[in-house]
């Protein structure tokens, strides 16, 4: 291949990377806040559908009734809803205490069942899918000469990258806050007697996980399709699960990891407009069977949180 | 103010009420829902539970409904009553579908007494083998199951959507869907001019099977006893790793079976929709039943119910047929909630 449609190709890649981690990297540091207390939330593939139905609904609405920055009161709405969904998933998991996987699933699946109600209770059963304008994607240089489609992105991807990654590693491991999440997810006994509350602390960790969640549902309605369709999250959820295993809960390994899902999806989507003789499901397969590859490589004899799973109770 | 829980024992009858109060609370708390679409709540459900009891057609079409639940549902605690975590039923039971659709496709002019059989163990074994990995992944890498399972989901169902688009697109069809299976690979009709097949059978005996290992065998015990603590099962002397796996591919068997139902007795070819959602229903019904064989087969008939009341209560009430995930996802959580009131006495303590 020639050198110059090769750079096209690969500069093409990189920039369809980052956007197809952006979802990830915000489910997946939501993820591992709330695993670092010793929280399993399976409700991830539920909030993220329900961060994008809901971001979607608001959004649509608040165009209907002409308000200016309609996308980011979409936002607003769908972090609104992730956090009400974590507060549900910390009354069964924190204040019961009881089986975190059945609870997560158990959020996932009335976060579909409420999102596929509230479409056809704000829609109806239209031909047409509604839509709205999504999200520009800009670059923060300017027009870069070659370059140019890499830094063509989303504000939520720059948002990500440049704010909430570092941001994340700062609060986990630089903060007093940071420091009790880590201490309640290794050792609530010894967290509790030191004075810190288990309680509040699970649960704001499930608040904060709950709102990134539902940004990276959010951020495939209102920046890259704008649209919501059934189809939307399809697994991503799951494949933040893995990521964070894979990241050993840290928020920037979480990053490679999205980025690792990321590139190889960006590529099956390149390899199947190539004209190669498979069906295109492999390809759309290929990004799970690497994730479950890497987690096979990354993810052996992992150290978990030292409470994970485990509900903490004052007896 | 914090909850306070007391071990304590709850009276025996409290047992069987629990199942019952957490379906009143359920329905209770869907019925801002209903009210929000317009619609009387007593009315819908009159329709979710009374309604399609009322006549032949749909008691039976309850039964139809039920047949695949009954077979995801016991494959689910096969696995969570052995302590693995087993959240791929709905990927198992695209590959049984897969199997049945391969072996019913090449069964033209076979007696069905050897299709039939072919199809359940090929789709049986199917299964089987989609659990495999996650399973060797957990036993052999200490891989969280749940993870694994979960992804091999959205790949089985690329790989049943390669298939229908590509090697077993039926060209006259413009869906995307295999051919007909042969006639000799169809599921016997249990009752004429209705849609309750041999499938339903078939999971009563499931049933059956999942009530007599998990009581009354050795394994059962032992899967039991890994399912409460692999630590003390394994200082019990029990090899964890083996009756974990037993107990993983035998639940992806199960959970296979249900897609062979659904082809030979529903659909008669693939359709990449052929479940929707029946894997992870089962976990709900395998929560609800408290992973007791018989437990399960009356949740699986009560979602059966419920999934049957959506459509009547969609086409009376046009009340969006989602409300009947809705209510299945909320009784589950209620469910799960009050399964506490079995082993605690829960009080509000004030600080």
């Amino acid at each position: 291949m020639e050198l110059g449609l090769f750079l096209t190709f690969l500069v093409g890649l990189i920039g369809a990377t980052l956007r197809v981690a952006t979802p990830l990297i915000y489910a997946t540091i939501g993820e591992v806040y709330t695993e670092r207390v010793g929280i399993l939330n399976l409700g991830i593939e539920g909030i993220m559908f329900l961060g994008a139905f809901v971001g979607f609904a608001v959004a649509f609405k608040a165009n209907e009734a002409g308000l200016g920055g309609y996308l980011w009161i979409g936002l607003l709405g769908a972090m609104l809803a992730g956090v009400i969904m974590s507060l549900l998933m910390g009354f069964f998991t924190v204040t019961l205490g009881v089986n975190q996987h059945v609870s997560g699933l158990g959020i996932t699946l009335l976060s579909i069942g409420l999102s596929l109600f509230g479409f056809r209770l704000v829609f109806g059963e239209s031909s047409v899918l509604p839509s709205i304008d999504p999200f520009p994607q800009f670059s923060i240089f300017g027009e870069l000469p070659v370059l140019g489609p890499i830094f063509r992105q989303y504000a939520l991807t720059y948002i990500a990258f440049i704010i909430l990654i570092p941001l994340a590693t700062w609060i986990l491991y630089r903060t007093s806050f940071g420091l009790k999440l880590r201490a309640v997810g290794e050792n609530p006994e010894a967290a509790d007697a030191a004075g810190v509350n288990v309680f509040v602390t699970r649960y704001l960790a499930l608040v904060i996980g709950g709102a990134l969640m539902a940004v990276g549902g959010a951020f495939l309605s209102l920046a890259q399709l704008g649209a919501f369709s059934p189809g939307i999250i399809a697994g991503r959820g799951w494949v933040c699960i893995a990521l964070v295993i894979f990241a050993k809960w840290d928020p920037l390994r979480a990053m490679w990891g999205a980025l690792l899902f990321g590139g190889v999806f960006a590529l099956q989507l390149r390899l199947q407009t190539m004209g190669l003789k498979l069906p295109f499901e492999v390809f759309l397969a290929l990004p799970y069977l690497v994730t479950i590859a890497a987690l096979a490589i990354a993810g052996r004899n992992v150290a978990y949180p030292g409470a994970y799973l485990k509900a903490y109770r004052r007896e | 103010m914090g909850l306070k829980f007391e071990r304590i024992p709850a009276p025996v009858w409290m047992g069987p009420l629990i199942p019952v109060i957490a379906i009143v609370v359920t329905f209770i708390l869907t019925a801002t829902l209903v009210v929000l679409v317009n619609a009387n709540p007593l009315e819908a459900y009159y329709y979710f539970l009374i309604d399609p009891l009322s006549g032949r057609t749909s008691a039976i079409e309850v039964l139809v409904k039920s047949t695949p639940l009954l077979l995801t549902g016991a494959a689910v605690t096969f696995a969570f009553a052995g302590g693995y975590w087993n959240i791929g039923a709905e990927g198992q039971l695209y590959m049984g579908a897969t199997a049945a659709t391969a072996i019913g496709l090449q069964m033209h002019g076979l007696s069905p007494w050897i299709a039939l059989p072919l199809m359940i163990i090929g789709g049986f074994i199917a299964g089987m083998l989609w659990a495999l990995v996650p399973a060797l992944m957990k036993v052999k890498l200490a891989i969280d199951e749940v993870v694994t399972t979960l992804l091999l989901n959205s790949v089985a169902i690329f790989v049943v959507s390669a298939l229908l688009n590509g090697p077993w697109r039926d060209p006259i069809s413009q869906w995307p869907q295999s051919p007909e299976i042969a006639d000799s690979a169809i599921f016997p009709k249990l009752i004429p001019r209705s849609r309750l097949h041999l499938g339903f059978v078939l999971a009563l005996v499931i049933i059956v099977i999942l009530w007599f290992v998990l009581t009354r065998t050795a394994f059962g015990l032992r899967m039991r006893a890994v399912g409460m603590g692999s630590e003390a099962a394994r200082f019990a002397g029990i090899n964890v790793n083996r009756t974990m796996l037993i107990s993983a591919l035998i639940s992806g068997g199960i959970a296979g079976l249900a897609g062979v139902s659904e082809v030979a007795g529903i659909h008669y070819h693939l359709i990449d929709a052929i479940s929707p959602g029946y894997g992870y229903t089962g976990i709900i019904i395998a929560t609800l039943g408290a992973l007791n064989a018989w437990g399960v087969a009356l949740a699986a008939l009560f979602i059966g119910l419920i999934d049957t009341g959506s459509q009547t209560v969609s086409r009376a009430l046009g009340v969006p047929a989602y409300l009947g995930d809705v209510i299945q996802a909320t009784l589950l959580l209620v469910t799960l909630g009050m399964l506490l009131l079995q082993s605690y006495r829960i009080r509000l303590k004030g600080r």
